[in-house]
């Protein structure tokens, strides 16, 4: 079968590089193709988490609105990297909003489709399990430095 | 005794310095530029640093944060945390103050030929990072891929504004720089400065990675960096400890068998690295 | 020159007459005496300051004097001072400076040379006295106040007629017996009558002086006496450093339990590095008038027990007093030899007797090998 465009995106991002032959059919079966302007927004905090965003191009942010103080960044996530973890456990919902801040082209999953074929094929869900659970731990430990404050005023 | 030698100058008694330029970079960041009196401004390497003394008040150790190329005086950047640091910061043009130095080991220069330099600050860091940064962009040509990294806290924090505007703007050069917790403004990366690693292209064979900042900043970026295969010998990072003497003879900062006034404050991490995982050495 | 095993007998008027030659010389003559119910280093003048007839008794956490039932002038071992109060001050100012206008003055401190005559210098102290040599004046930097103190430096040693209650010089390697560094070396052979000295001639200086004092030629029975003194002495050892290779063992056993062991006795005041000779670690101190306008900076002896040693920007690195006892204790036998290229302990055991709670470093090294198959790092 002809290589589509979508294949070949998919399989080049990061995210799956060295998935099995096997298993790249089935996920491209969930994958789409999506842009975003500047300021536009991925998704918002308590909407359904229904996608895994893989960013092609382009950065995003992650922030939380707080009352009084407008919408606080804390994490920018780019080129390569994912989006996205709340789709796996219910309740399925965003816990922050994600804005685009450069124009950005991601490959955009379905998280119920996604769902469906790993719970189908533990193996490919075992795998899935082992590419996103390093990036959490990354997550996890950045969040922990931020929370350090190491550059912070020391105590008096 | 005839024929008296001169005796060489005691290495714990400061020249006389006067400031001559004086620059806030952040709340609590000033630069000095100093003028020793009597005698030039001694050459020094990046990395290395002067013990400075606020008379009637203290001494501290402060890294030289200028262009070991450039004429003139000797250039400071400090932070105000404590009683010593804060009287630094508060001379003006023309005050006094006692210097003594250049000491310690400072960043490897001479291993930087053919490499791929990641150059990583976080916070103050980035000051004793600043002379290396000044020769890797004189002396272009001698390394492969140049990045600069940087982190703070906030971007009040950000140190050298137009100086890291002027490094963006270069083409052989990639600067990224990022902010822990963003302002209203702020349209840049927020996250650690660990976050910027995956922006750039990382050749383990290749890459020798200079890290300066809290020692926790440079734990977490030795970690990052290790998990993208760099080996520790090619990681270098600058350690802090109290200093009376800076010359080996107070104790004071000893780090387990090294002292970081004369066996550092720059180590290559595989030195270190058992050192670094214990608590309270 | 050859100095070779030059021996000669002096008694006790010739010890007193070598006081006398020394001062005539221009020496300083510092020599232990008894004060404050200890046995400490101070300036004497003649044989009646030395602490004739006394003895001490040490144990960990444990000292005291006592009248011996003769008349030796060297009855004892060491007390609560050792020679680096002379040789590296507990106060040492560095520089003073003074405002002129706008202008600041600097004034270095000029290193003020000493002659000082050292009596009755035990073979672990001349080992003390050459590992801060080593410290001083072996290193990139040298400090200019010990060098000028010490230079000029004459000593009479003293082979120890016994060993006290916390000595392990002999496990060592550090004595009884004094083998180098000194210009005479002295062994009281006790229980010969009248007080007599084999005396050991180690320098030109020393054989000078030597020369010019009332004495006797040394005979074979003088010398196998003085030996089997100093055998007495080694086989007495109050304490015994196991022998292991305490780098290896130590830098090995950085998580051993046994520093939580330690942790609960040790008050961390500090008194060990206090005594201990060749301890050497120093703060500085900046004062000033109410002005300003002139300061000064002091050095002064300081101690890695402090809770402030280590103190950098928002806290001390060590601030439990496990991890500074174990700073101490690792640094004093393991990672001295990184450092200087030798252990950093003599083995004279005053570290034992000061502690108040009697911590004996011996046995602190005896409990991590023993306990070596738990808590390995």
């Amino acid at each position: 079968m002809a290589v589509t465009g979508l294949e070949r995106i998919v399989r080049e991002h990061p995210f799956f590089a060295g998935l099995d032959e096997a298993f790249v059919e089935l996920v491209v079966g969930c994958a789409k193709n999506v842009r975003f302007e500047p300021g536009a927004y991925l998704c918002r905090e308590g909407s359904p988490a229904d996608q895994l965003y893989l960013i092609r191009e382009g950065r995003v942010v992650l922030e939380i609105a707080a009352p009084g103080r407008g919408a606080i960044v804390f994490q920018t996530v780019g080129a390569g990297e994912i989006v996205g973890i709340s789709w796996l456990f219910p309740p399925y919902r965003w816990n922050y909003d994600v804005r685009a801040v450069e124009r950005v082209r991601a490959i955009s999953m379905d998280a119920t489709c996604l769902r469906d074929k790993c719970e189908a094929d533990h193996t490919l869900g075992y795998d899935v399990m082992k590419r996103l659970v390093p990036i959490l731990m990354q997550r996890l430990q950045a969040t922990r430095l931020q929370i350090l404050d190491v550059y912070g005023k020391p105590a008096a | 005794m005839s024929g008296v030698q001169p005796a060489p100058p005691d290495p714990m008694v400061p020249q006389v310095a006067r400031v001559r330029r004086r620059r806030q970079d952040a709340p609590d960041v000033f630069t000095l530029e100093l003028e020793p009196e009597g005698a030039a401004a001694a050459a020094f390497a990046p990395g290395q640093f002067n013990m400075l003394t606020a008379f009637g008040v203290g001494e501290s150790a402060i890294s030289m944060s200028g262009d070991p190329a450039r004429k003139g005086g000797v250039i400071h950047t400090i932070r105000a945390v404590g009683s010593v640091s804060r009287a630094l910061t508060e001379l003006r043009r023309g005050d006094r103050l006692g210097l003594r130095g250049p000491f310690g080991v400072g960043w490897p220069m001479a291993d930087l030929d053919g490499k791929d330099v990641i150059v990583m600050a976080g916070g103050i860091g980035l000051a004793p990072l600043r002379p290396v940064i000044y020769r890797l962009l004189a002396e272009r040509d001698r390394f492969a891929e140049v990045a600069i990294l940087y982190g703070t806290r906030s971007p009040a924090d950000m140190l050298f504004r137009s100086e890291l505007e002027g490094w963006r703007q270069r083409l052989d050069v990639t600067l990224e720089v990022t902010v822990d917790h963003a302002s209203e403004g702020w349209h840049g990366h927020v996250g650690v400065v660990t976050t910027l690693l995956p922006r750039i292209r990382v050749d383990p064979e290749k890459v020798v990675a200079l890290l300066c900042g809290p020692e926790i900043m440079m734990r977490f970026a030795v970690q990052a960096l290790t998990s993208m295969g760099v080996p520790a010998e090619s990681i270098y990072v600058s350690m802090e400890r109290n200093m009376k003497c800076a010359i080996g003879l107070c104790g004071h900062c000893q780090f387990s068998p090294v002292f970081v006034c004369k066996d550092g404050p720059v180590f290559r991490y595989d030195r270190v690295r058992y050192l670094l995982a214990l608590k309270e050495l | 020159m050859d100095i070779g095993r030059e021996q000669a007998i002096l008694t006790v008027a010739g010890v007193e007459a070598l006081l006398a030659a020394l001062r005539e010389r221009q020496y300083r003559v510092v020599g232990p005496t008894v004060r404050d119910q200890a046995i400490v280093y101070d300036d004497i003048e003649t044989v009646d300051d030395l602490p004739r007839g006394w003895t001490d008794e040490q144990d960990g956490g444990h000292y005291r004097l006592s009248r011996r039932d003769d008349d030796a002038l060297f009855g004892y071992v060491v007390g609560p001072h050792s020679w680096k109060r002379f040789l590296h001050p507990p106060r040492q100012r560095l520089w003073r400076s003074k405002r002129d206008g706008d202008d600041v003055q600097v004034t270095a401190e000029e290193a003020r040379p000493e002659r000082f005559a050292f009596i009755g210098v035990r073979a672990c102290e001349l080992n003390a006295i050459s590992i801060q040599d080593r410290v001083f004046l072996g290193g990139p930097f040298v400090d200019p106040h010990y060098r000028a103190r010490r230079e000029d430096a004459f000593f009479v040693a003293v082979n120890c007629g016994q060993a006290g209650g916390t000595c392990f010089c002999a496990s060592m390697n550090t004595g009884p017996k004094a083998e180098a560094g000194y210009d005479l070396a002295l062994t009281e052979l006790i229980g010969e009558g009248e007080g007599r000295f084999l005396v050991e001639v180690g320098s030109e200086a020393g054989r000078e002086v030597l020369e010019s004092l009332p004495h006797q030629t040394a005979a074979a029975a003088d010398t196998n006496a003085a030996d089997e003194i100093v055998a007495r002495t080694t086989a007495s050892m109050g304490r015994e450093m196991p022998d292991v290779d305490l780098h290896e063992l130590l830098l090995g056993n950085l998580e051993h339990p046994r520093w939580d062991d330690v942790a609960e006795r040790c008050l961390t005041c500090g008194n060990c590095t206090m005594v201990c000779p060749t301890c050497f670690c120093t703060a500085t101190e900046d004062t000033s008038d109410l002005t300003g306008a002139e300061t000064s900076r002091e050095r002064r002896w300081d101690s890695c027990f402090t809770m402030d040693f280590s103190y950098i920007h928002g806290g001390s690195v060590r601030q439990s007093g496990r991890s500074r006892y174990r700073q101490w204790m690792t640094h004093k036998l393991a990672t001295w030899f990184d450092q200087f290229g030798s252990s950093g302990c003599v083995g004279c055991g005053r570290c034992i007797t000061w502690c108040p709670v009697g911590i004996d470093i011996t046995e602190e090294v005896r409990a991590i090998r023993g306990g070596q198959s738990e808590g390995r790092t």
